[in-house]
């Protein structure tokens, strides 16, 4: 039997010609709603936790991957932001040592200038150029690959804030010399009291180098960019130097970043594509310069992916199980309590037949005992009629008057018959076992139905040797026996059908009795119920469905076996072996 | 051979008297147990039919209080149930008639027990 016929329930797959019992002896349960609340309540107590449990599980682990994230990201940006700060603050201190060991005198003389270029480049790599600006904003010296003496940087922003701070790092910028560099300015006092500038240009391809080594996987990027959105270095995938990254994010950086904070940040963004981002940044300390790294957060969550898969699958698997057993377990119990609820529903409907039939029988012996008694008084004034006829000359020879008389008690013995016939099936209502003559039993079982066989012009064929065994059985028992199946084959065939009985000694324990009749016969799909209570193909004609169930069960009680042959359109065959030793068989 | 015919059934037992005077028997009827005791005090009866079934005193009682009186008396019992076995009654030389009854079975029960007394 497959899997999913053991799930489904017995009791979904009744008959629509099942369950015509009412009232008391009705079915207690609804089944399939016992079934369905089963299975419903048993499916939210078990999956409700189970669910709960995977899914708080699921964003336990999401939270601590997430954590895990954005304290990489952290990590990351912190060590860029120390390597990228240190880069400049090393600059910055070459400057400075250039500032303080040098006298204006000495850089403005240019083989002097020159060799400090020189220097400088050996211990710091990045320097392009050096230049010495007075307090006029005019370069009175400068070394390095350019021709930028006597350029007048008095009107440029970053001559202005370096008088103004004391030193000044640039954005990117492309200059004089048009192409993009960085630019340090440092005041530095003259021993007249008065200024001048030591300004300094810096290649950025260390730092794009210094960028590209950072190790950032997948899609990441790592990048400067000044306050304004604008790249200070080339990046992978958000542009080249001069671009502007994307608003969507900068303007969520630049809004939780203060121009002084030095702290290490990390959010979440949500690109126009739907796609989420991870931005780590952070500010590089005196320069104009915003330290950013961005991720996908796919690819960074990818270990929770993963999970989410493991998870997915023991959930799938572990609720597939729960569900396949509470189904089975449900349909085990609901179908063993249908079975029992039928038991108990066919045992009520035969012990209220059984209470019908001898209540029918009571009341059939007390008619025909009160019928007895004005027959008999009938009898006895006919009789005496008859006897002042036969003892007295003057009617004696009257032959019409005598004719009446015996007429009458003739009447009065057929009534007698039939009372006495009555009081006599009745009377084997009572549960008795004894020696029984199946040819007897058949003959007075036929005797009450003759005159239906008659008005319907049925032909009974008797075929009882003589010297067939008695059989020990409880006669009430067998009569309904042949009553009910007479009864069912009268109901199967047509006016003018054919009834035969045969009777054979089968060996010398059992003795077989047949019942054929030539009616309209029973389907295979019929066949498998027609032993089932309530099951009749005649429930619209009267038919209660417990006529053949009942004689299965009456078979069944005196230790008899029944056979059932039918075709279709040509009859039925019904055949009962019946012990001849009640003991033996009991035994 | 005297009768005493005792049935609820006035009209059955009277009948019953009447037919079996035609055939030369003598029979006296009651239609209670009370009236039969009494008719029994003053008349010998040789044999009483008893219906079975009777108000106050059945046939069964009834026989046993004529029987405790007038040991020689024989009984015939009359019954509207179709078998005897019903009224066994610990006494398996009564003899039963169902009804309607026989009159030629019931006059040839009563000549054989009278014969054999």
């Amino acid at each position: 039997m497959s899997l999913i016929e053991n799930l489904k329930p017995k009791f979904l797959s009744n008959g629509d010609n099942r369950d015509a019992c009412t009232c008391a002896t009705r079915h207690l349960f609804n089944f399939s709603r016992i079934w369905n609340i089963a299975v419903f309540h048993t499916l939210v107590v078990a999956l409700v936790p189970l669910i709960s449990m995977t899914c708080i599980h699921y964003k336990m682990t999401k939270d601590a991957v997430e954590s895990e994230v954005y304290n990489n990201t952290i990590l990351l940006v912190n060590n860029t932001w120390r390597a990228v700060s240190r880069f400049y603050d090393e600059r910055k201190n070459g400057l400075e040592l250039v500032a303080n060991d040098y006298t204006y005198e000495d850089l403005i003389n240019p083989n002097k200038l020159a060799n400090i270029l020189i220097n400088i480049k050996k211990s710091h790599e990045a320097f392009i150029d050096l230049g010495v600006i007075n307090s006029s904003g005019i370069q009175v010296n400068y070394a390095g690959p350019y021709t930028l003496i006597d350029k007048d940087y008095s009107n440029q922003e970053s001559f202005k804030k370096a008088v103004e701070y004391g030193f000044y790092i640039s954005d990117l910028i492309l200059g004089f010399r048009d192409i993009p560099h960085v630019v340090f300015l440092m005041r530095c006092a003259k021993t007249d009291g008065s200024f001048f500038v030591l300004r300094a240009a810096l290649d950025i391809q260390p730092i794009d180098e210094m960028l590209d080594e950072v190790d950032i996987r997948g899609s990441g990027d790592v990048f400067l960019v000044n306050n304004k959105g604008v790249l200070q270095t080339s990046s992978r995938y958000h542009g080249d130097i001069f671009d502007e990254v994307s608003r969507t994010f900068f303007d969520k950086v630049s809004q939780s970043l203060s121009e002084y904070s030095v702290e290490i940040q990390v959010l979440d963004c949500k690109k126009q594509d739907g796609e989420t981002i991870v931005v780590g940044y952070g500010n590089i300390p005196d320069t104009p310069f915003i330290l950013m790294t961005v991720q996908q957060k796919a690819e960074l969550m990818d270990r929770l992916h993963k999970t989410r898969v493991r998870v997915f699958l023991f959930l799938a698997v572990s609720s597939t199980l729960i569900i396949l057993v509470i189904l089975g377990m449900s349909t085990y119990l609901v179908n063993k309590i249908y079975i029992a609820d039928n038991a108990r529903v066919r045992s009520l409907h035969k012990a209220e037949y059984s209470n019908r039939l001898a209540s029918i029988g009571r009341l059939a012996a007390g008619v025909a005992h009160e019928i007895n008694n004005p027959l008999a008084i009938i009898n006895e004034k006919a009789g005496l009629i008859k006897d002042m006829f036969t003892y007295k000359d003057m009617y004696s020879k009257d032959k019409k008057l005598i004719d009446l008389v015996d007429s009458i008690i003739s009447s009065v013995e057929r009534c007698g018959t039939i009372t006495k016939r009555l009081l006599g099936f009745a009377r084997h209502m009572e549960p008795s076992i004894q020696t029984i003559n199946l040819r007897e039993v058949i003959e007075e079982v036929l005797s009450f139905l003759e005159k239906e066989a008659e008005y319907r012009s049925f032909t009974i064929d008797l075929d009882i040797p003589d010297d067939i065994p008695e059989i020990e059985s409880d006669r009430g028992k067998v009569q309904q026996i042949f009553l009910n199946l007479i009864n069912n084959s009268f109901a199967a065939m047509q006016d003018g059908g054919r009834l035969s009985i045969v009777v054979r000694s089968k060996d010398k324990d059992y003795v077989s009795a047949t019942v054929t009749d030539n009616g309209c016969g029973i389907s295979d799909t019929d066949m498998k119920h027609i032993f089932e209570p309530f099951f009749s193909t005649k429930l619209k004609k009267g038919g209660t469905g417990l006529g053949l169930s009942i004689t299965c069960d009456l078979v069944q009680e005196i230790g008899a076996k029944i056979n059932l042959q039918s075709v279709v359109g040509c009859g039925t065959s019904f055949r009962i072996d019946f012990s001849i030793n009640l003991d033996r068989e009991r035994k | 051979m005297r009768l005493l015919l005792v049935d609820d059934e006035g009209e059955l037992v009277s009948t019953l008297a009447e037919r079996l005077s035609f055939r030369g028997i003598d029979a006296d009827w009651a239609v209670s147990g009370e009236e039969a005791l009494k008719m029994a005090e003053t008349e010998q009866y040789d044999i009483a039919v008893l219906d079975v079934k009777m108000p106050k005193i059945s046939g069964i009682q009834l026989k046993g209080m004529l029987e405790e009186k007038y040991p020689d008396m024989k009984f015939i019992f009359m019954t509207g149930h179709g078998s005897k076995n019903d009224y066994i009654a610990g006494s398996a030389k009564d003899y039963y008639l169902v009804k309607p009854i026989a009159i030629d079975a019931l006059v040839s029960k009563a000549e054989e027990i009278f014969k054999n007394k």
